[in-house]
């Protein structure tokens, strides 16, 4: 990267116009194959349908005249006697970050054409991804059942906590569980060895983008609804 | 590493054989582009059917006992939806994108055809979702096209029941469609294209669309999240949009919910829908202008800049729609700001499209009428506009029919225009058949004078104060008699335009059948898309092998040239010398 320091007296009119002339060359404008092209634009439209999720929900927080309910307090859990605040949360987090290093592990092992490890890495990503919707879905039933927590209404303060946790959460939630689905199939047909004929696992790696980005909505949320 | 131009690397093609493969289930970007054309149409002719019938009553009130005020606003709502979604959006992108972005780039085919085909399934899907809200209990939703809360789903209002619900169930079945031929536009017009075919290349019909494109992408979004909340507030009782309110008596269990949130995410996508709309029109009558003048585009470079400039600008002007709404004075003077800076690309448009026509070999033929009749209705669109996007302007003119007259000048005429222009255009290269000019130069005159003496006399309704969405306007001493004459007037004017539209259907469906057969390349056009090997062009567009471009796409009247046009195919050792 020696280049990159003799650059430095490049000015901002030509770097820009140097990216023009990039993009405008006789090639494609990105050097990636197309479905991964395809990803990358898609996962930027579902940035924008969060970023208006999280907006929304920014926007009525800040107005909000009825309190909003303490969230460590919600979401906390008593375990061997002790009253832990945002432990699931914290678990749950966990398990996500995890699954995006097997995750990564498996795009390499993909690109090594090690066909067995990387089957056995994106089975432990969908794994983790699936206990993720597990704990979810324990949250949730301790949140309907016990704590008698709504869409429409709460006994803790604005309804419209309910409203936007169940909306986010539930959205999000379904992402992962459909990355699980898309992850057990690409790992299925690595198993099967249907990719061995081009030698070409981009599909892991395609598959590995929309899942990194779930878990990095995931840190989104987090920051903002739980933390908040 | 060498470049091997992606679209080189031998796929094998396989062509469909039976009929149900290559017309119905199809693959093939063309057909497509027809299924959805068609499709597009048809819808839109349901919306101009209950544009007469709303005319019907503004003419003619007390007259029409079949149209009761509940009808009006359901008439109004669809209408509005219908044409800027279901017929514009998807006749601009799922029609022309689909049929021009592959031929035009020298692609075989979209990057994803499967994904292209399940496109238009999903878009039928969402087209009768929304027509089977007109048979269900209550009817279709009346809440207006905008579908404000919280009178969408208060007491009250006109299907509230499930004519709200298909209605946004449609829309985010529509974005799901949208998204998956959105995301084939781009990766095609970015990554597949042939070999010399440079973004700085590429015609600005292609430019247009995709940059409306990723404005649906980036657009289409925030209609999903406020249909998905609205959705929620009407089906279990969330209070996303919906405050604590009496209505009809009663009061309803909704509680702190924030309509003008509702306006704030609806509008991020509104107005960027407005130039998902206009930029590939832009781009279309580019090239329709460029074409039919025989002359290059003045400024190509910054044609393209406007086109994404504006794409850019598109998003940060969203509140114009929500003056009356009330906003802090510094926002609404940002917004205003905005929306006046977006009428510099946009002027630097018109004005390099006049330059293009300034002394060119014009040839009056029926695309160039429409390209020409859409530079004077969409500059009287836009100068209105600039009035609008004042705050003390807007304030007193927002709920009156200036603001219908602007919107329909500048979004609804302007584009249809094009649209138009655009179908007797590339018609020769769809169907292989030639249409009847006479035909086409009487839809033209007939559709350019009507939709002027519809639309004109609504900006003097404007200034006069007569305020849109009414129904009727018993107790309204301050309109004048004059109005009612203007609107008397506008109604047969509405009621001959769409008369008119016959004459297109007639055309269409006479020169399909019984048209003489058309030159590959009738116009002189240099274009890819007229080089093709067959014409029309079979599956997989270019036979054997794919075009190489050597050129931009408007070597026009080029000097010392023996024809007035050199296609983009021709390398320049291979152009005819004058004598």
């Amino acid at each position: 990267m020696s280049e990159s320091s003799a650059g430095n007296d490049i000015t901002l009119e030509q770097g820009l116009s140097g990216i023009v002339e990039d993009w405008a060359q006789e090639k494609q404008t990105f050097h990636v194959p197309w479905g991964k092209a395809m990803m990358w634009i898609f996962l930027l439209s579902d940035t924008f349908i969060f970023s208006c999720f999280l907006v929304a929900y920014m926007k009525v927080r800040a107005s909000i005249v009825a309190g909003w309910p303490n969230t460590s307090e919600v979401f906390a859990l008593t375990l061997f006697g002790h009253h832990i605040p945002l432990i699931l949360i914290a678990i749950m987090t966990f398990v996500l970050i995890t699954s995006s290093g097997t995750m990564a592990l498996a795009v390499n092992y993909g690109y090594r054409r090690d066909r067995s490890k990387t089957v056995l890495l994106m089975a432990a990503t969908a794994l983790l991804g699936a206990s993720f919707v597990g704990m979810q879905a324990f949250e949730w039933t301790k949140l309907i059942v016990d704590e008698g927590v709504r869409p429409w209404g709460n006994p803790m303060g604005a309804a419209q906590f309910g409203s936007f946790f169940f909306m986010i959460t539930g959205f999000h939630g379904l992402h992962v569980s459909a990355g699980v689905i898309y992850l057990s199939i690409v790992a299925f047909k690595v198993w099967r060895g249907d990719y061995e004929q081009s030698g070409n696992y981009e599909i892991v790696e395609i598959a590995g983008l929309y899942w990194h980005f779930v878990d990095l909505v995931w840190v989104f949320i987090f920051a903002f609804f739980y933390l908040w | 590493m060498a470049y091997v131009p992606i679209a080189d690397r031998g796929q094998e093609m396989s062509h469909p054989h039976s009929w149900v493969t290559k017309y119905v289930w199809s693959q093939d970007h063309k057909v497509i582009a027809i299924q959805y054309s068609i499709t597009a149409i048809a819808v839109g002719v349901v919306a101009m059917v209950l544009s007469g019938l709303m005319r019907l009553q503004l003419g003619f009130p007390d007259t029409f006992s079949f149209i009761d005020p509940n009808q009006y606003y359901q008439f109004v709502t669809m209408h509005g939806m219908i044409m800027v979604i279901y017929l514009l959006t998807a006749l601009f992108l799922g029609g022309f994108g689909n049929y021009l972005i592959p031929l035009m780039c020298g692609a075989r085919d979209m990057v994803f055809p499967y994904m292209n085909m399940l496109s238009y399934w999903v878009y039928l899907l969402s087209v009768l979702i929304l027509m089977a809200s007109f048979f269900v209990p209550g009817g279709p939703t009346g809440a207006g096209w905008t579908l404000y809360p919280p009178q969408a789903i208060a007491q009250g209002t006109p299907g509230i029941g499930a004519g709200i619900l298909l209605m946004l169930i449609s829309l985010g079945v529509f974005i799901v469609a949208f998204t998956m031929g959105g995301l084939n536009y781009v990766t095609t017009v970015l990554q597949a294209r042939t070999h010399g075919m440079t973004l700085m290349r590429m015609p600005l019909s292609v430019w247009g669309i995709f940059t409306a494109t990723v404005l649906g992408l980036l657009a289409f979004p925030a209609l999903l999240v406020s249909a998905i909340m609205m959705t929620l507030d009407n089906l279990i009782g969330t209070s996303f949009f919906m405050p604590a309110m009496v209505s009809m008596g009663e009061l309803n269990e909704h509680e702190g919910g924030s309509p003008v949130l509702f306006q704030h995410l609806f509008w991020f996508f509104g107005h960027p829908e407005v130039y998902i709309v206009a930029l590939p029109a832009f781009g279309i009558v580019s090239d329709l202008i460029s074409t039919h003048a025989r002359k290059n585009i003045f400024g190509y470079r910054m044609m393209v800049w406007a086109i994404v400039g504006i794409g850019a600008l598109s998003f940060i002007v969203w509140a114009h729609h929500m003056y009356v709404s009330g906003m802090n004075p510094y926002f609404g003077f940002f917004f205003a700001t905005t929306t006046l800076i977006i009428a510099v690309p946009t002027a630097i448009k018109v004005y390099n499209w006049v330059l293009t026509l300034w002394r060119g070999n014009l040839q009056l033929n029926v695309p160039m009428l429409f390209a020409i009749g859409f530079i004077f209705t969409f500059t009287h669109g836009g100068l209105t506009g600039l009035f609008l996007g004042n705050v003390v302007v807007d304030l007193p003119l927002s709920d009156t029919y200036f603001v219908v007259g602007h919107f329909h000048m500048v979004m609804g005429v302007s584009p249809v225009l094009v649209l138009f222009g655009a179908i007797y255009h590339w018609f020769p290269k769809i169907t292989g058949k030639m249409f009847s000019e006479t035909l086409g130069k009487w839809h033209f005159w007939l559709t350019l004078l009507g939709t002027y003496s519809i639309y004109l006399p609504m900006h003097y309704l404007g200034f006069l104060g007569v305020p849109r969405r009414y129904f009727a306007f018993d107790g309204t001493d301050f309109i004048p008699a004059s109005a009612e004459a203007a609107n008397v007037s506008i109604t047969v004017a509405a009621l001959i335009v769409a008369a008119t539209q016959i004459l297109f259907f007639i055309n269409v469906i006479y020169s399909l059948f019984y048209g003489k057969k058309a030159d590959p390349n009738p116009w002189g056009a240099t274009t890819l898309e007229w080089q093709t090997p067959q014409n029309p062009p079979e599956h997989g567009n270019w036979g054997d092998e794919l075009p190489r471009v050597y050129r931009w796409a408007y070597d026009y009247s080029v000097p010392g040239a023996k024809q007035d046009f050199i296609p983009q195919n021709v390398p320049p050792e291979a152009v005819e010398k004058a004598e």
